[in-house]
């Protein structure tokens, strides 16, 4: 055994070859079974559904080829409009939200009234649906003064940045107080003010801690931005309701569907694979 | 380097504690602590768990408010509410038993971290400086790691690097080898005997008794909430006076 490490070439041995083999078969053999029943699954439900005796009328209605088509370069072009208010609010909610996450980790009696005010807010917004406050939002903000005219799509910005902030700030605190508090300490330690410590220590700690959840709000969030259409911002959704009211067809919900099911799929992906190897990488980890 | 404010720093001493009191709650653990650490003074304090050594180290870090008495440090009082806590803490060298390193930074981020941002060194020069102690104890190889790639008693090391890495007045080591395998205490206390040798100032709590007879240049005795007895290692090891650090001794020596 030695001669094999000492001739600096260090081959695996025939025991450790056999059990290479034995898990390359092994893996080999769970594929297949998962292939199998995939493709007995598809094709059962494909016959009972295709089987039905309304499928004929059902296909029509949802599934009609040349309408989707049609539809299509509409759809996609309001979703154009649900994309750009997904990026400023997602700028908005890590702005708002890092700020109710530090105002609610501030300690001592000094700091109640921005503590009371963040905590009432997260408190408050977490408990509203999401279309109320679109509806609160977008009729009631105008309402105020009827000679400015802020666009709908601004309003449901406002409102989904209003929403997505409170459980963003709660998912940031979170990781804030599972950083340790010794962290803390260590840093004051050396000589670095509150701010310097939240910025350099505790923030990117807890960040790290809570990116599968932040990426889960955002997954979430990419489908919500869908609800401005209740303000008749014409987007996907909207594209799609004003197709399907010319041609008494369901079809363009379907498109508008497979488009926020597509837009959301790599980050539901990257989720599970930051997931998988962050859980991989705590259970290496640990100071000391 | 880190020459204090005032020309009364010449002759006072490093450290001086006049009459300490910190109670938590009822629990009275500091009872008129009276202490001076002098330059160059190796000062090691030893005493029951809960004799409170970890809070004493705490109170002039100021991380815990002394409730009575005062703290100098080279003759400026820094139980004084006007003082700038982070300048001061930015004079003293900390050192706990565990969590010292910020997981998320390179080591050699954690090492400069504190000589850039709060001592305004430049990074290159910080940086140089922070290679340079770094090999010096034999840490080298490990400039660019994360913490958690580095064995416990590297972890440790890289830490009181990092507590040297300014120059402090005063160096304060807790404990810093009792969350440690046996294998790797003595690597870490090595790089605390290079320090004495250079001059440092340390005031350090240990439970490793032969390290703390080797070591230092004096050795206090916490038993009560104050030093109860304190002389140098001879005396306190070979011919202690008070029955209660006999006791403490006698338990200690034959576990
Ligand atoms: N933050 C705190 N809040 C309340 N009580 C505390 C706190 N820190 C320490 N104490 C109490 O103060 C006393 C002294 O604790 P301290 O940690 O200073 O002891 P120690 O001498 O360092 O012990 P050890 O050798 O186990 O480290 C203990 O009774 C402890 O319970
Ligand atoms: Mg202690």
């Amino acid at each position: 055994m030695t001669d094999r490490v000492a001739e600096g070439a260090w081959t695996p041995s025939e025991l450790e070859l056999e059990r290479r083999l034995h898990r390359r078969r092994a893996s080999r053999r769970s594929v297949l079974v998962a292939l199998v029943s995939t493709v007995l699954f598809t094709v059962a439900a494909g016959w009972l559904v295709v089987g039905s005796p309304n499928w004929d009328a059902v296909q029509q209605s949802f599934f009609n080829l040349e309408i989707a088509a049609d539809s299509f370069p509409r759809i996609l072009e309001g979703l154009w409009l649900n994309l750009r208010v997904l990026f400023f609010a997602t700028i908005a909610v890590a702005i708002v939200a890092t700020l109710l996450a530090v105002m609610r980790s501030l300690r001592g009696p000094v700091w109640f009234p921005l503590r009371a005010l963040a905590t009432g807010y997260t408190d408050l917004f977490r408990g509203l649906p999401v279309l109320i406050v679109l509806y609160l939002v977008g009729f009631g903000i105008p309402g105020l003064d009827t000679t400015v005219r802020i666009p709908v799509a601004v309003l449901g910005t406002i409102a989904i940045t209003l929403c997505y902030s409170a459980y963003v700030a709660e998912v940031l605190r979170a990781g804030m107080e599972a950083v340790h508090p010794s962290q803390r300490i260590a840093a004051r330690s050396l000589g670095l003010g509150h701010g310097e410590t939240l910025r350099i220590v505790v923030i990117p700690q807890a960040l790290r801690k809570v990116v599968p959840a932040l990426m889960n709000d955002f997954v979430s969030m990419q489908k919500d931005v869908g609800l401005i259409s209740v303000l008749g911002a014409v987007d996907a959704v909207r594209s799609a309701q004003i197709v399907s009211q010319t041609t008494y067809n369901f079809t363009p919900y379907v498109v508008a569907g497979l488009m926020f099911v597509a837009l959301s799929f790599p980050m539901i992906r990257l989720t599970d694979y930051v997931s998988a190897r962050m859980a991989k990488r705590e259970q290496i980890g640990g100071t000391v | 380097m880190s020459a204090s404010s005032g020309a009364s720093s010449a002759a006072s001493p490093v450290l001086e504690l006049r009459d300490v009191h910190k109670l938590f709650g009822d629990n009275h653990v500091l009872r008129g602590v009276d202490l001076t650490v002098a330059g160059h003074e190796v000062v090691v304090v030893i005493g029951a768990s809960g004799s409170g050594k970890s809070t004493l180290m705490r109170t002039i870090n100021l991380i815990e408010r002394v409730d009575d008495g005062r703290i100098l440090l080279s003759g400026d009082d820094i139980t004084d509410p006007g003082v700038d806590v982070d300048k001061v803490r930015a004079r003293i060298g900390v050192v706990f038993q565990h969590f010292n390193l910020f997981p998320h930074m390179r080591v050699i981020d954690n090492v400069t971290l504190a000589a850039r941002r709060v001592h305004g060194v430049d990074a290159d020069v910080a940086r140089d400086r922070g290679i340079g102690l770094l090999e010096k104890f034999g840490l080298g190889e490990k400039i660019r790691d994360y913490p958690d790639r580095l064995s416990g008693g590297q972890q440790q090391r890289v830490a009181i690097v990092r507590a040297i890495m300014t120059d402090p007045e005063l160096l304060l080591l807790d404990e810093i080898t009792s969350a440690l395998d046996p294998m790797l205490v003595g690597e870490v206390l090595d790089l605390v005997r290079d320090l004495k040798a250079q001059g440092s100032t340390i005031l350090m709590a240990t439970h490793e008794m032969s390290f703390a007879r080797s070591v230092a240049d004096r050795i206090v005795f916490m038993h009560g909430g104050r030093p109860l007895e304190s002389g140098t290692p001879e005396q306190i090891f070979e011919n202690p006076q008070r029955p209660e650090t006999q006791e403490f001794l006698a338990r200690i020596m034959h576990r």
